[in-house]
């Protein structure tokens, strides 16, 4: 694979957006996680599809529009999605959840129309949902760069107000911290990762790379810094290995990065299964 | 306004949809005072925290914290809060102890600040003033109740608050250790004097400690020291609970009524 990944320039900008999103998506991933919000990740991975469908269908039909990139197109619903299901939550102040289905389901909606609009029922379709080494442009590698970069310095920056408001979203409130504008800026952040992460992992599989490496760091971690560490450490591994296993069995690598991403679970569950009783007989 | 009045309410009035929960509220907080805010269950004591600390605005009057309009106020770090809820909170949350107290600095420290060393220190020695310093880096989930109240009241504690609020810290709390955390408060008010405001509906125990009670039922009906309190009419008691006051005094849970 080396000699291929020096010689071919789409593997490079696969193996280089994979390593990137392998370090963004889990970070994001363990606030998602702790604040119980996992399935807003599946919310707006499908309606970044409805964007990439808005994107094809125009392309196809405005001849002055071509090569444009789909994942643009994916992110601005992406965050508009974000945005609106913020507002729903307000609406519906004592049902939130209720937010995530509706734009899920009205994505999900709205894109199958769109895309078979555009005749897109292919293979290009095919890659967006699952992923693919070959689908990356150089382009899309250098946006992800610099979306990885921007998140990487927020966090950083706002790591103390994330994890306050992760915790306590009261004593953040106590704290002077404005809640509202830190989870707005959380929330685009999150729109804009997973838009990031599609072309690499596909659709179905973004919320997969955002909460698995999470839910494994959870098992064993102690310190909420150890969870993000571990969590990384977890999310590159699968991207890595996945990567690697899609190429040499060409399988689209959304399913590889995942099913690597459930072996790490199975065996941290485990780890703290084996730990748990040989605390017990230790105290024995 | 100077002086040393911590918090001042005048006539505040507040309505959850369409039902006011608390009425014509005033109510002053002196520097040095324990005050201690009992009333029976839905008489708006929680209200009262909440609007208190700008969680909830009034509908009618004004809430002026250390002098300044509530809207003005910015010194959050002055005030230091245990929540009812923090007994109840996501006890999987992958936090240490330590982690968890360095957030009651998030305010003092400011945005686009990072923690230092300094900061680590100062939730050090809260933890130490609470016995939790042992503790601090284990994971928050793995300690009983009563050391998560602790460590709690470390995280309002280290940013070295004027005023110290807190709402019905004893739930959940074993009756063992009730007298342990009484023995906390009095040290805080009386060594580090700290003014402290507790919400609760134990009434015997209250008065027992605290200097000061504010007796309310959607509007204040006692204001006043202690020993005044414990001579409070029994018959206007009875009328602000609508029901025997000895029972209350005896069993901590309101809903029962006299048979």
């Amino acid at each position: 694979m080396i000699e291929s990944f020096l010689q071919y320039e789409f593997l490079q900008n696969a193996a280089i957006t994979g390593i990137l999103i392998g370090i963004v998506a889990p970070l994001l991933g363990v606030f998602i996680v702790v604040r119980r919000l996992s399935l807003i990740a599946d919310a707006l991975s499908h309606i970044t599809l409805t964007g990439i469908a808005a994107s094809l269908l125009i392309e196809k039909r405005v001849s002055s529009v071509n090569e444009w990139n789909p994942i643009y197109m994916g992110m601005v619903f992406s965050v508009v999605g974000a945005i609106l299901i913020e507002r729903l939550r307000k609406v519906y102040k004592h049902y939130e959840e209720l937010a995530i289905p509706i734009i899920l389901s009205g994505g999900i909606g709205v894109g199958v129309i769109l895309i078979s609009l555009a005749d897109g029922f292919n293979t290009d379709l095919f890659s967006y949902l699952f992923g693919s080494v070959t689908a990356v442009s150089r382009d899309s590698m250098w946006t992800v760069l610099m979306i990885t970069t921007i998140v990487i310095f927020i966090v950083i920056l706002f790591y103390k107000e994330l994890f306050v408001l992760s915790f306590d979203e009261e004593h953040a409130s106590v704290s002077g911290v404005n809640g509202r504008w830190v989870h707005l800026l959380f929330i685009v952040m999150v729109a804009l990762v997973i838009a990031s992460s599609m072309q690499v992992v596909g659709i179905l599989l973004v919320s997969a790379l955002m909460t698995l490496p999470v839910a494994s760091a959870i098992r064993i971690a102690k310190s909420f810094k150890q969870t993000i560490g571990l969590s990384v450490a977890f999310g590159e591994t699968s991207v890595l290995i996945g990567l690697f296993s899609s190429y040499h069995l060409s399988v689209p690598p959304g399913g590889t990065i995942v099913i690597t991403a459930v072996l790490i679970l199975i065996m941290s569950i485990l780890y703290k299964k084996v730990r748990a009783q040989q605390w017990i007989k230790g105290e024995a | 306004m100077k002086d040393n009045t911590i918090v001042t309410f005048e006539n505040v009035s507040f309505k959850y949809e369409k039902e006011w929960v608390v009425r014509n509220v005033d109510l002053t907080i002196k520097e040095g005072q324990f005050l201690g805010l009992v009333g029976p269950n839905g008489s708006g004591k929680s209200t009262l925290i909440k609007l208190m600390l700008g969680l909830v605005k009034p509908d009618h009057g004004s809430v002026y914290l250390f002098g300044k309009p509530i809207k003005q106020y910015k010194d959050w770090q002055e005030i230091g809060f245990v929540s009812q809820k923090a007994n109840s909170f996501n006890s999987g949350f992958p936090a240490t102890v330590m982690e968890v107290v360095k957030t009651g600095l998030v305010s003092r420290v400011g945005a686009f600040k990072f923690f230092t060393k300094k900061h680590k220190e100062k939730a050090r020695q809260a933890l130490k003033f609470v016995e939790m310093e042992d503790y601090a880096h284990s994971n928050i989930g793995e300690l009983s109740g009563g050391q998560q109240q602790r460590v709690f009241i470390a995280r309002a504690l280290v940013s070295d608050p004027a005023l110290l609020i807190l709402d019905e810290p004893t739930v959940g709390v074993d009756a063992r250790h009730v007298t342990e955390f009484y023995d906390l408060l009095a040290r805080l008010n009386k060594e580090q004097g700290i003014t402290l405001l507790m919400v609760t509906h134990d009434i015997g125990t209250i008065t027992d400690h605290a200097t000061h009670v504010v007796c309310m039922n959607k509007t204040v009906h006692f204001h006043g020291a202690s020993e005044e309190y414990k001579e409070f009419n029994e018959e206007d008691l009875n009328k602000l609970y609508g029901h025997s006051v000895q029972q209350l005094t005896h069993n901590h849970d309101h809903e029962v009524s006299p048979k």
